[in-house]
């Protein structure tokens, strides 16, 4: 019974975690071939193709796919953190009311994020919402683009990872002692004053954790840069469905998909590293 | 920061969570046929949905699939949570736990590429899975909702429970007896709510489902978003409206059953 | 008369740690003994070895000549009251004190009348449908107790059964627990780390240090008569005075300035002995036995007070100073010191 509980998952995992992962890494020594499936793995005859991880550094749209998705991670990580953090202290403090804004953070999450994409869809088009608005108020004639633009995609990116953003910060918050704050302002501090040298520095690891957890999703995503964001936004999550579905490369989609992976492996790493501290 | 600050700051967060949503949900009901418009009160976009079989089609589709792979997911996740929260050192104990966190942290477009490429290498060795659909898009859930639900049922499994078995037993109970009386009862609502994660996440995957269904496995996300791709029908509206209500239901349930735990 | 529990070199390693070293250890009926010792004394091991959570390494476990090698727990006929409580939170006050008696497969009316009895003889009326998150403290440690005395166990475990009480409801909580054993006439086995609960309640306290016992007895012979520098001052805080034997076996120790003199000779391999602060009194003449120092610090104890006495070899004595025997003497005062033969004892090393 016991040897059986483990050996189940044990082989559940290897089957559908690690052999898949490995295969990706088989892929992209791979050789793209006219066929079912197109590709030809290295022991067909053709041996090792180093050329799609070359391809990778040499090329720049792939590179800057590469490039471009972390700077657009950080960029929702960054976000995120700024509204994250009141919002998780805010509600750690909230005294009776704090399950009802916890929910009420996390009511969103699951809904499905695609319908909140669609939301913005509608609020951000031409005869959308938010330019209906605009021209009301008189503050525009034309409509402003606004959909399909870098902005949208960053609100829309912004909105759909920031409760995760929340929740670490939040339980780290309920976790501070009060009195800390009193003794600092007992001691002549601001409110300010006091949270930037007591609150603050106690809050840095479920920062960085919520900056992460951010992070790392959003460094790969496909869904919200396809829906929101201008045809040129070629974020790697982008470029790895079109190389897969269009070109039908998927040696090349696999190069892509593990250099992602070994870019976000530090991060990845981190992240477990202050999960276990936590 | 100080305490006015962070007060408006919680509002504005909030009002940008649910202002978008909240607006959705008004224009479902709005005659117009143009979305986000006011054009008189009207249940005629619910009614529409109600007559699109594909989209029909495929919210059945994602329901059975969502409750397969939450259940498998439920199964492995639980014996998973036990193992690693119970077994205490074993050989193979950090690898297993490694591997169980992995699909958390992997982006969804690596985890969707790679499950593919098995299904694929699969059935190029063995002739099974058979293609790709409704099949693949559950073994592909389950298996990153395994992940979710181990986390969970370990979370749950505390040590202070472990006292209780060790009492039932010392009280009389075969550990099997401790397990069915004490054990299992305690772990209930972990269970239930790790299925209703597992549930939610497989109902709002696009990544995964687009990489792991054929032709014939078209999950109401996977539609969803076509739909969204040349954009915003009143139709969508109303959907969300629906699946809205469903997930405050489900959230409502799983805190129901979180609080009678404690 | 044999032993209701008996212990024979028992021995249980966590890796290169000894947690049990060879304890031997004997436990009569109706006897109340308290395993005494610090964190990672072994104590707690010892209990679960008895209660069949932990399998001994080596050695015998014996209850009434009967070994329990291999019995699991479920089947000893002993039970444990667990440190945590361990009480069962999604069943009721009655239901937890059922569960044991469910599990043995006793007909319905007996188990609802052994409920009642135990419920009445812990006091617990009107709690019986309360979950145990409703309940206070006190009333948590007396369903825990409830539940493993209602299987009338020939011998009872209780791992820190007030340490989880505030000092309010400890020293009642401590009354009780000592009628309640009397009442049973079950054997009681008792882990603590709190010395003045293990002097007050049992009838034999065992020490416990690294894994075996290092002395065991009566009380006020554990109290009194400390057999090593370490239970001397784990217990009541003795003073210890190092120094060397002389040849007609009294200790010359050079810190207190003077020769300490037992009732018997010193054994050849004493190099220290123990003095009580208590047992030490103010003299007026010089005498055998006496040392002379300056009172460095009084503190007020309420029925005492406690000196602090710079002797003139230097060491620093703790001494009792009895109200009724007057007022203390004055900070900076020169006093001299005596003590009784019988209240010199000697510690091994």
């Amino acid at each position: 019974m016991k040897a059986l509980l483990r050996l189940v998952p044990g082989l559940w995992l290897t089957l559908l975690v690690a052999a898949p992962l490995a295969l990706v890494a088989v892929l992209a020594l791979s050789w793209q071939a006219d066929g079912v499936p197109p590709y030809e793995p290295p022991w067909a005859g053709q041996g090792l193709n180093p050329d799609n991880l070359r391809l990778l550094l040499e090329d720049p749209h792939y590179r800057d796919s590469l490039l471009q998705s972390l700077v657009v991670a950080a960029l929702t990580g960054g976000l995120c953190l700024l509204l994250a953090a009141p919002m998780g202290i805010g509600i750690a403090r909230a005294g009776r009311w704090r399950n009802v804004l916890l929910a009420a953070v996390l009511l969103p999450f699951w809904t499905g994020f695609l319908i909140r994409i669609g939301a913005w869809i509608g609020l951000l088009r031409d005869e959308g919402w938010i330019n209906a608005v605009l021209r009301a108020l008189g503050l525009t004639q034309d409509p402003i683009p606004l959909l399909y633009t870098d902005g949208a995609m960053l609100l829309g990116m912004v909105h759909a990872y920031l409760p995760f953003a929340v929740l670490p910060i939040f339980a780290a918050a309920t976790r501070l002692d009060p009195a800390l704050e009193e003794a600092a302002a007992d001691l002549g501090a601001t409110p300010g004053h006091s949270f930037l040298t007591v609150t603050l520095p106690q809050l840095l690891p479920a920062l960085a954790a919520a900056f992460l957890l951010v992070f790392i999703p959003a460094a790969g995503e496909y869904v919200i840069p396809e829906l929101l964001g201008p045809p040129d936004a070629t974020l790697v999550g982008r470029v790895v469905f079109q190389e897969f579905f269009q070109n039908r490369d998927w040696p090349v989609a696999s190069a892509l998909a593990l250099a992602l992976l070994a870019l976000l492996t530090g991060p990845i790493l981190l992240y477990q590293r202050l999960g276990r501290a936590g | 920061m100080t305490p006015r600050l962070v007060r408006v700051l919680l509002w504005a967060g909030l009002a940008f969570l649910w202002l978008p949503v909240a607006l959705l949900v008004a224009y479902a009901f709005s005659a117009s046929p143009v979305p986000f418009r006011w054009g008189g009160f009207s249940l005629r976009w619910f009614a529409a949905l109600a007559a699109n079989d594909r989209l029909l089609e495929a919210a059945w589709l994602s329901l059975r699939i969502a409750a397969g792979s939450a259940t498998l997911a439920t199964l492995l996740g639980g014996a998973l949570g036990w193992v690693l929260a119970r077994h205490g050192p074993f050989n193979g104990r950090a690898l297993l736990g490694t591997l169980a966190g992995t699909p958390l942290v992997l982006p969804e477009v690596v985890t969707g590429l790679s499950l593919l490429l098995l299904f694929v290498a699969l059935e190029g060795a063995t002739g099974w899975p058979a293609g790709r659909g409704a099949l693949t898009v559950l073994l592909a859930h389950a298996t990153l909702g395994t992940a979710y639900a181990a986390v969970v049922i370990q979370s749950r499994l505390a040590t202070r429970d472990r006292d209780l078995e060790e009492a039932a037993q010392d009280l009389g109970a075969t550990p099997a007896a401790a397990f069915a009386t004490v054990t299992l009862p305690l772990m209930a609502p972990a269970l239930a709510a790790g299925w209703l994660l597992a549930f939610t996440l497989s109902l709002d995957d696009v990544v995964l489902a687009s990489f792991t269904s054929g032709p014939s496995g078209t999950t109401l996300p996977v539609a969803l978003f076509s739909m969204l791709r040349l954009g915003m029908t009143p139709e969508v509206n109303a959907l969300a409206t629906l699946l809205l209500v469903a997930a405050a239901l489900t959230l409502a349930l799983v805190g129901l059953l979180l609080r009678r735990r404690d | 008369m044999t032993a209701r529990l008996s212990l024979r070199g028992v021995t249980r390693r966590f890796g290169p740690v000894a947690a049990l070293d060879g304890v031997t250890l004997h436990v009569a009926p109706g006897e109340f003994l308290a395993l005494l010792g610090g964190s990672g004394s072994g104590k707690s091991t010892l209990l679960r070895v008895i209660a069949g959570f932990e399998a001994p390494d080596s050695g015998t476990v014996q209850l009434d000549g009967a070994d329990l090698f291999g019995v699991p727990p479920h089947r000893r006929p002993v039970n444990m009251m667990f440190q945590s409580y361990a009480l069962f939170p999604h069943m009721s006050v009655a239901a937890n004190i059922a569960y044991g008696l469910k599990r043995e497969g006793l007909p319905r009316a007996e188990i609802t009348a052994r409920v009642a009895q135990a419920i009445a003889m812990l006091r617990l009326e009107g709690m019986e449908t309360r979950k145990p998150h409703a309940l206070s403290g006190g009333q948590r440690q007396r369903v825990a107790l409830a539940r493993a005395l209602v299987k009338r166990p020939r011998l009872l475990l209780l791992d820190e059964p007030l340490g989880a009480l505030d000092a309010n409801l400890r020293e009642r909580t401590g009354f009780e627990l000592r009628a309640i054993q009397r009442e049973s006439g079950a054997a009681f086995v008792m882990v603590t780390h709190d010395q003045a609960e293990a002097l007050a309640l049992a009838d034999r306290v065992a020490v416990m240090d690294r894994g075996r016992i290092v002395q065991a007895g009566p009380p006020r012979e554990v109290y009194d008569r400390p057999s090593t520098r370490f239970i001397a001052t784990f217990l009541g805080a003795a003073n210890v005075l190092e120094g060397t034997r002389t040849e007609d076996g009294a200790l010359d120790c050079p810190g207190a300035g003077c020769t300490l003199r037992a009732e018997a000779p010193l054994p050849e391999e004493a190099a220290a002995v123990a003095l009580r602060p208590e047992r030490i009194r103010l003299a007026p003449e010089p005498g055998e036995n006496t040392a002379v120092g300056t009172v460095e610090e009084s503190a007020f104890r309420g029925d005492s007070s406690l000196l602090l006495v710079r002797m003139q070899g230097g060491a620093t004595l703790r001494v009792s100073h009895a109200e009724e025997d007057g007022a203390p003497p004055p900070r900076g005062a020169t006093v001299r010191l005596a003590w009784d033969r019988d209240d010199v004892v000697p510690l091994l090393p």
